[in-house]
């Protein structure tokens, strides 16, 4: 009888089940206008967009395919033309990539900050840092080890920027490079207890469950933009201009600015609205 | 979160099966007529198969990427991030692997099979076809092994696909992602749920193919 079962039946039964597993999921609809958004992890990873886009899928009737890269490759991808529309975090290389001729129609979306995390022991001191210039000095004097992104990201165009503040970054083996991103990077300076820096969404998101805290933070320096550009239709004819388009107007509506506003982890709000001012009638 | 997997693991058995079946209809005859033919450079070709099988899966994702990237040669079919991208990659990967484990299983079959059969009057293609029946064991295992490499692959399927959520997110660019969010045992599942599907097409393939063994 089990002989009978094994020999015949469950190669049957595994047969149907695979050719279930074979047929086309509803989501992948080829019939519905695909956009392609390319993103940095910080903002896919918090979950924002799987909380936002559906509403605008659901609007519309297009599908949002989003790729999770720093923001560095992100403007790559789009200076290539892989991608339609882009949403990223860093103005300077979004101001050099929009004059390059690359995008257009730029809109800020929303912001958060950076922070500065490190062990809870804090042994370099930053958090009787008296600005972000002493905190950063501090980290390089008391040989805290920085753990760096390294990866062309917002976040590593970011680092690079307050190094200058401190006349260059820690030399190795106080500077660590991973090259991944935000979540890998602040696991490794959990596991090795050093200090790195994040944005606060995704510090928020996944950093909670680990043995780091913020050190440094609050500093106009520290602000976090994000920016929406849509690809330049006159370098990349294919790219779905008008589609891309309606997905700016709505992430810069009231509607998903509304919603922006309104996603929390742990009660904290990640991202605030900065597209329209929200008390205006 | 369950209909998730259920799709995710429908996206990667249906590029795999799709890449290792394209891979197979190449590589079967490739490597049978390798190993039946005699020709100046054979084994030169035969090192360079064999060393093709170590090919790194990023660097066969980046080549991919530069063929089929908008500002690429092949841009203009605008395949790049959809499943067929992925298919492409694992397609490459699954070639050198397929051919040369055909290659071995086939030159390991006795000659005299082959001067059997045309000595009982068997066409060439006959004659060839009985040696392809003796080497069964050893071209069945060359698929596997083939579908066993690009399942398990997730360097060309980031890099192609994208990990787009429901589209071309495979089951282990899942767990790559699972793995970066700090969700461990998510992505632990997600491996064994793969490990089950993988075993579930092999007892599918040796019931189907190998049941005279």
């Amino acid at each position: 009888m089990i002989q009978c079962f094994r020999r015949r039946w469950l190669p049957l039964v595994l047969s149907l089940a695979i050719f279930a597993f074979l047929q086309k999921p509803v989501t992948a609809d080829s019939s519905s206008t695909r956009i392609r958004m390319a993103t940095t992890t910080s903002t896919d990873n918090s979950g924002l967009l799987e909380y936002l886009l559906p509403h605008f899928e659901e609007q519309s009737g297009f599908i949002v395919d989003v790729i999770a890269v720093g923001t560095g490759k992100a403007l790559k991808l789009a200076e290539r033309g892989d991608v339609d529309i882009i949403l990223v975090h860093a103005p300077a290389a979004e101001k050099t990539f929009v004059d390059a001729g690359w995008g257009v129609n730029r809109r800020a979306v929303m912001v958060n900050d950076f922070l500065i995390v490190g062990p809870p022991a804090d042994p370099a001191g930053l958090k009787n840092a008296t600005s972000l210039t002493d905190a950063l000095k501090r980290l390089k004097q008391n040989q805290g080890t920085f753990v760096s992104r390294g990866d062309d990201s917002g976040t590593h165009k970011k680092e690079l920027e307050l190094w200058t503040l401190a006349d260059g970054q820690p030399q190795a083996p106080y500077h660590l490079e991973t090259g991944q991103g935000m979540e890998a990077t602040l696991r490794i300076a959990h596991e090795k207890q050093a200090y790195t820096l994040t944005d606060r969404g995704t510090f928020l998101a996944v950093g909670a469950p680990m043995d780091l805290v913020p050190v440094f933070e609050s500093d106009a320096r520290l602000e976090n933009p994000y920016s929406i550009i849509v690809v330049n239709p006159a370098r990349h004819s294919h790219v779905k201009y008008l589609a891309s388009m309606r997905l700016l107007a709505w992430m810069t509506s009231r509607e998903g600015q509304a919603l922006i506003g309104a996603f929390r982890k742990e009660g904290e709000i990640l991202f605030f609205p900065t597209a329209v001012p929200m008390k205006e009638k | 979160m369950s209909l998730e997997v259920f799709n995710i693991m429908g996206i990667s058995l249906r590029v795999s099966l799709c890449a290792t079946a394209l891979a197979t209809l190449v590589s079967v005859p490739s490597g049978f007529i390798l190993a039946v033919s005699s020709f100046r450079g054979k084994r030169a070709l035969v090192t360079t198969i064999n060393t093709l099988m170590a090919l790194p899966t990023v660097v066969v994702g980046l080549l991919v990427y530069i063929l089929l990237s908008r500002s690429g040669p092949l841009g203009s079919f605008g395949i790049l991030y959809t499943p067929t991208a992925i298919i492409v990659g694992q397609f490459i990967l699954a070639l050198p692997i397929i051919t040369a484990i055909t290659y071995a299983a086939v030159s390991s079959v006795d000659e005299r099979v082959r001067k059997t059969a045309e000595s009982l009057g068997a066409s060439p293609f006959q004659a060839s076809w009985m040696v392809l029946k003796e080497g069964r064991v050893g071209i069945i295992a060359a698929i596997i092994a083939g579908f066993g490499r690009v399942i398990a692959e997730v360097g060309s399927a980031i890099m192609v696909g994208g990990n787009i959520r429901g589209y071309t997110r495979t089951m282990t660019t899942a767990i790559t992602l699972e793995t970066s969010k700090g969700n461990f045992y998510l992505g632990l599942t997600l491996g064994v749920i793969l490990l089950v599907a993988a075993l579930s097409i092999n007892m599918i393939v040796a019931h189907f193919l190998g049941r005279k063994t």
